[in-house]
């Protein structure tokens, strides 16, 4: 019976084959999504004995909750700040590495580091930098007479939340810009030099537009990113305090979640959540299908 | 439009190699210049100087009468053609062209009208609104003419402008690269390491080896008149045949000329030598006698390559047609004491 064909008679050898990826997805991805879609259509009492359904009474209830749009704009404005600081620091700091031949491997090294962080330890990192009490920057900052306090201050709390999310998410897109910038051919900048171009305008003119596909690809990603792996930095500095000055989405998931046992509430800001990432993912896929002609 | 000097230039890059060497000519103003030497030999990087894209290390580089060491390239006023074309992939055709101009605050109306002209020159008016990506190899050849020629430059730079071309277009554009140098009158300066480009451009030829200047002159008279065993070998093709000869050898072959007694290199074009099969060899001149070692049936010219049955070497002959003797043949060929060229065995030529 055995043949030597390479497609498989059955279905059973390629059902074990891709098995462990689907049950991986399953368990983790496909089976919470699930609960969460489930959940949001429950209510239930705060000690787990009573579950009714309720229909979309969870969606109307949430989505009218002056607090979570609050928390929608918080996370809007955050996610933009963060990328935009991001982008802009990255962009510099791989322009010089571009511009460096001497030493550029260490310099570039150790820009990549921050990314190996951990966010809740990028978290930690910045909070005892910036600790009214304790940390250095906050005491450099009292000598130019800025009280910088933090845990009273929303601003303060969520200059430090930016700081820390954009500081971790810098050496990615430094990494992504400093491949682009180099590949470039050099004799575009050579043929814009001669003709009349001087490194300010070169940059604008030709090398700004010529990574424009890399610029977008990393919008995208720093978006995501602010959006939903930023929750250890808001755990591990602010809490998402003070008050709710900096309770971005997913912060405010676990806090309704798991601190103030809404789980219904929770699971409908976990399926909008959910409606961003897909949105953004077409997005990208979209953009990355026309950047092949380019 | 100006005269273009050199004056004992020299490049010596980060780490002590000696890229040019003492390089000092003048290209009078609407001259066409071409350099012309093998890959490493400082051409292209005498030509970046030029451009103001090398620093100068030492030396003087001067349009007109003025020193530009010091200058950005920008300030110039020179334009160059790059051999991959670097035309700038997200502009159209004709921002690609307008770039230079539009940086230099040419007024709107006036860019316009050179853009469009330059293209009806170059005939690529019908492609103004394409990107490059969207260009055939020789249609970007053209665009990168055309931003050179709309910017009204001092001088042209060329850096081995065709080689990215079939050979066909490479000869088609070639003649027209010619021609709009002599409608503009422009001074030029042509890197190349083809010799069939540099003899038909140039109007001063320029050969360059390790670095160094081995011979500058009009064309015709560098091929009459190799300074060098090197520039005999570069220029003309196939290259010159070389043999080494003692002095007494040599002073039987070329009567009346002086040879250093410890002997010379004789020089032979393949176009020189005349296949002779019963002729006894004339008195003076050069006679080899050769094994056919190879054949090459050009079409209106055949080459046929030999062994010396004396000595060692191999030894080209052009004979016209496709008349050629056959591989294994023994032939005789013959070349005129006036035909032969005399260097001496450090490779410079012996004067005539």
């Amino acid at each position: 019976m055995q043949t030597k064909r390479v497609t498989f008679g059955g279905y059973g050898v390629p059902a074990l084959l891709v098995a462990p990826q689907l049950a991986v997805t399953l368990v983790f991805f496909i089976w919470p999504a699930s609960q969460a879609l489930y959940q949001s259509v429950l209510q239930q009492d705060p000690f787990g004995l009573k579950t009714e359904f309720v229909g979309l009474a969870n969606f109307r209830r949430v989505l009218a909750d002056p607090a979570y749009l609050d928390s929608f704009a918080i996370t809007a404005v955050f996610s933009l700040v963060v990328a935009a600081i991001a982008l802009g620091v990255a962009l510099l700091l791989a322009a010089m590495a571009d511009w460096v031949i001497r030493g550029a491997t260490a310099y570039t090294t150790l820009l990549i580091w921050p990314y190996a962080v951990a966010p809740a330890i990028a978290g930690v990192l910045w909070w005892f930098l910036f600790h009214p009490t304790i940390g250095i920057f906050a005491y450099v900052l009292s000598r130019f007479g800025i009280a910088w306090n933090h845990l009273l201050d929303a601003r303060q709390a969520f200059l430090l939340i930016v700081i820390a999310a954009a500081w971790k998410q810098v050496s990615y897109n430094f990494v992504f810009f400093l491949a682009g910038l180099q590949s470039i051919p050099r004799s575009l900048i050579e043929a814009a030099a001669i003709d009349g171009a001087g490194p300010v305008r070169r940059f604008r003119t030709i090398i700004l537009p010529l990574i424009g596909p890399t610029t977008f690809f990393l919008l995208v990603v720093n978006i995501v990113y602010a959006f939903f792996d930023t929750f250890g930095i808001v755990h591990a500095t602010t809490g998402g305090g003070p008050g709710t000055a900096t309770t971005i989405l997913v912060y405010k998931v676990f806090r309704d979640g798991f601190e103030a046992l809404d789980l219904g509430g929770s699971a409908v800001q976990s399926v909008v959540l959910m409606a961003v990432v897909v949105a953004l993912t077409l997005v990208q896929f979209r953009f990355i299908e026309r950047r092949v002609h380019y | 439009m100006v005269e273009v000097a050199l004056r004992n230039v020299t490049k010596v890059y980060p780490g002590g190699v000696t890229a040019v060497r003492d390089v000092s000519f003048t290209i009078p103003d609407g001259q066409f210049c071409v350099l012309v030497g093998p890959s490493g030999c400082g051409k292209s990087t005498l030509l970046r100087m030029v451009a103001g894209l090398e620093t100068i290390t030492g030396g003087e580089v001067a349009l007109g009468s003025e020193v530009v060491n010091a200058r950005e390239p920008a300030d110039r006023d020179i334009a160059m053609v790059f051999q991959n074309y670097a035309l700038y992939p997200h502009m159209s055709v004709y921002d690609n062209m307008a770039y230079g101009l539009r940086n230099r605050r040419v007024p709107k109306g006036e860019i316009d009208r050179r853009v469009r002209e330059a293209a009806k020159t170059l005939e690529i008016a019908a492609l103004l609104d394409r990107k490059p990506r969207a260009l055939s190899g020789g249609q970007r050849q053209r665009v990168a003419m055309g931003r050179a020629i709309v910017r009204q430059p001092k001088a042209f730079l060329f850096d081995e402008p065709l080689s990215n071309l079939d050979a066909k277009l490479r000869v088609s554009m070639r003649v027209e690269i010619r021609k709009l140098q002599r409608a503009f009158a422009t001074t030029s300066i042509y890197v190349t390491h083809d010799q069939l480009e540099a003899m038909t451009l140039a109007d001063l030829l320029v050969v360059m080896n390790a670095g160094q200047v081995e011979q500058i002159g009009a064309p015709l008279d560098v091929y009459e008149k190799p300074a060098s065993t090197f520039v005999a070998a570069f220029i003309g093709a196939p290259a010159m045949n070389l043999l080494a000869v003692t002095a007494a050898e040599a002073a039987s072959m070329a009567p009346g000329r002086a040879v250093p007694s410890e002997g010379a290199f004789i020089g032979v074009r393949p176009d020189d030598l005349k296949l002779d099969g019963s002729h006894p060899g004339p008195p003076a001149g050069l006679a080899l006698d050769l094994a056919v070692t190879a054949v090459e049936r050009v079409g209106p010219e055949s080459f046929v390559y030999g062994s010396p049955t004396v000595g060692r070497g191999e030894i080209i002959v052009r004979v016209p047609g496709t008349s050629a003797p056959a591989l294994g043949d023994r032939i005789r060929a013959l070349a005129a004491p006036d035909r032969l060229h005399l260097f001496s065995m450090a490779g410079w030529r012996l004067s005539a």
